[in-house]
């Protein structure tokens, strides 16, 4: 067995097991990698998940029930109805409760042993330091660039290991950031995608069970980082398959011109990562340049007969779960089918949220239509706020 | 010819396509030919100026090419391009 210095000591004060525990722990004790030794270094361990969804659920609840002492978890969203296909720690009934308080309860109940630290809150270049200096392995289980680039840059700052895992459709990439010995993340992606480019709802969703897959990696990475035993994924970038049902392993270099990690660095604090993401600019482009109605408004008018059609720009697929009616013709296909719409007639244009949308109608606009309106909110606000017998999805 | 692996974002603009063979001497050139049969993918791969994106990374096997000699490395045609895009999750807005 292949042996690193563990990343967390246990010295003389370290806990001392309970007979409970070591009952508890049985499989692990008997196993010489883990023994006493190890099950003492994981209680006296501090990780930090960084939110409690679908990658934080399987994290937290295998760290819980392996014994790891005190787990943080950093998470201010609320259990909702599309969480629960792959947000196992939290059920039906936390429906609406505070993830962070449905999470706690399921730990309590897996392993009273673990001390739950919460902070309720989004991490931001403001609180990160101050979060992660308690903790010895920060676990990155976000769904966006700008927290991902934040929980690197203050991970390579505090000089904490970062066990990275990240998920789309039915493919995930693990890895273990650890500036102190091999590369970070910006190593590896120097600058997120800008946001125009970023996968739409168009192509977006995950599989259930994908982030249960590459979130027990990243489970498995930080427990082998707290007990100093096999070979983690640093410098290793592993990408996971889950319809070819394939891994595959990239080698990773640390990068010396790495802005946060390399030898000159020249990012030595905390930025503004939703800026360097793009993301103000982005939205404010897209959907606030163009004209557009509510869906009161467009109520109204289909029922005053006001001579107002109405296009749905989404996918086949999502049409089938819920429509309210119009024509569809996906965005893709827009630019190719202009010529099956009426010039003359004012038109409204709806997606899901809005975003989709609102580039439809530039698209129009482009190519001189002048009554195009976008449905604000898509047909989520109309669910919302007009008819709540269409599905929300 | 060299295969290219397409990640799963990508596909929507090489007609579904997961992997396929692309004729080039190099990496730059096999991309480049990638790129002009499916001219979708060019803006998700290159830059305004003709640089390979930074959040686009690109392996032969297991190697980044900009450890090896970037878009000149030189391929065979048993060579495996993948393109490795950073991910963030499945999140739809």
């Amino acid at each position: 067995m292949q042996t690193r210095q563990p990343l967390v000591q246990s010295s003389n004060g370290a806990p001392q097991l309970s007979n409970e525990e070591i009952a508890r722990y049985s499989r692990h004790l008997i196993m010489p990698e883990v023994a006493l030794d190890g099950q003492k270094k994981l209680k006296q361990a501090r990780v930090l998940t960084i939110g409690a969804g679908g990658l934080g659920s399987p994290l937290a609840l295998y760290l819980a029930a392996a014994g790891v002492g005190t787990l943080g978890i950093v998470d201010f969203d609320v259990v909702d109805e599309s969480n629960l296909q792959r947000q196992i720690i939290h059920g039906t009934s936390d429906l609406g409760r505070p993830k962070m308080e449905s999470a706690r309860d399921r730990i309590n109940d897996i392993n009273p042993n673990v001390r739950v630290e919460t902070y309720e809150e989004p991490l931001s270049s403001e609180n990160a330091m101050e979060i992660f200096k308690d903790f010895d392995i920060v676990v990155d289980g976000t769904d966006n660039f700008p927290t991902r680039y934040l929980v690197n840059d203050a991970c390579v700052l505090s000089g904490k290991p970062n066990v990275y895992g990240s998920i789309f459709r039915f493919e995930g990439q693990a890895s273990v950031f650890y500036a102190e010995e091999g590369p970070c993340y910006r190593c590896l992606y120097p600058e997120p995608p800008p946001p125009g480019l970023v996968p739409s709802c168009a192509e977006g969703g995950v599989l259930g069970i994908l982030p249960g897959a590459i979130g027990t990696i990243q489970a498995t990475e930080t427990v082998k980082l707290i007990l100093g035993i096999g070979e983690p994924l640093i410098g290793r970038l592993l990408l996971y398959d889950a319809l070819g049902m394939r891994f595959r392993e990239m080698k990773l270099r640390k990068d010396p011109n790495c802005p946060v990690c390399g030898e000159n660095p020249t990012v030595t604090k905390l930025i503004d990562y939703q800026e360097f993401c793009g993301i103000p600019q982005a939205k404010a482009q897209a959907e606030d340049e163009v004209p557009e109605i509510t869906v009161k408004e467009l109520k109204e008018k289909l029922e005053n007969g006001e001579g107002i059609s109405v296009l749905d720009v989404r996918e086949p697929h999502e049409y089938e779960v819920a429509n309210i009616g119009a024509r569809l013709i996906p965005l893709g296909e827009l630019p190719e089918r202009l010529v099956e719409l009426d010039r003359d007639t004012p038109l409204a244009i709806h997606c899901k949220t809005g975003g989709r949308s609102a580039n439809a109608v530039k698209l129009l606009q482009d190519a001189g239509f002048e009554n195009v309106f976008n449905v604000k909110g898509g047909i989520t606000a109309w669910s919302e706020e007009i008819d709540p017998s269409v599905p929300k999805y | 010819m060299p295969k290219v692996k397409i990640p799963t974002p990508l596909r929507q603009y090489t007609g579904g396509n997961a992997e396929l063979e692309v004729g080039g001497q190099t990496a730059g050139e096999t991309l480049g030919n990638l790129a002009a049969e499916y001219p979708d993918l060019r803006q998700h791969l290159y830059t305004g100026d003709g640089r390979l994106r930074s959040f686009v990374n690109v392996y032969i096997g297991d190697e980044d090419i900009r450890y090896l000699d970037g878009p000149d490395t030189e391929v065979s045609g048993n060579d495996e391009l993948s393109i490795i895009p950073s991910i963030a999750g499945g999140r739809c807005r």
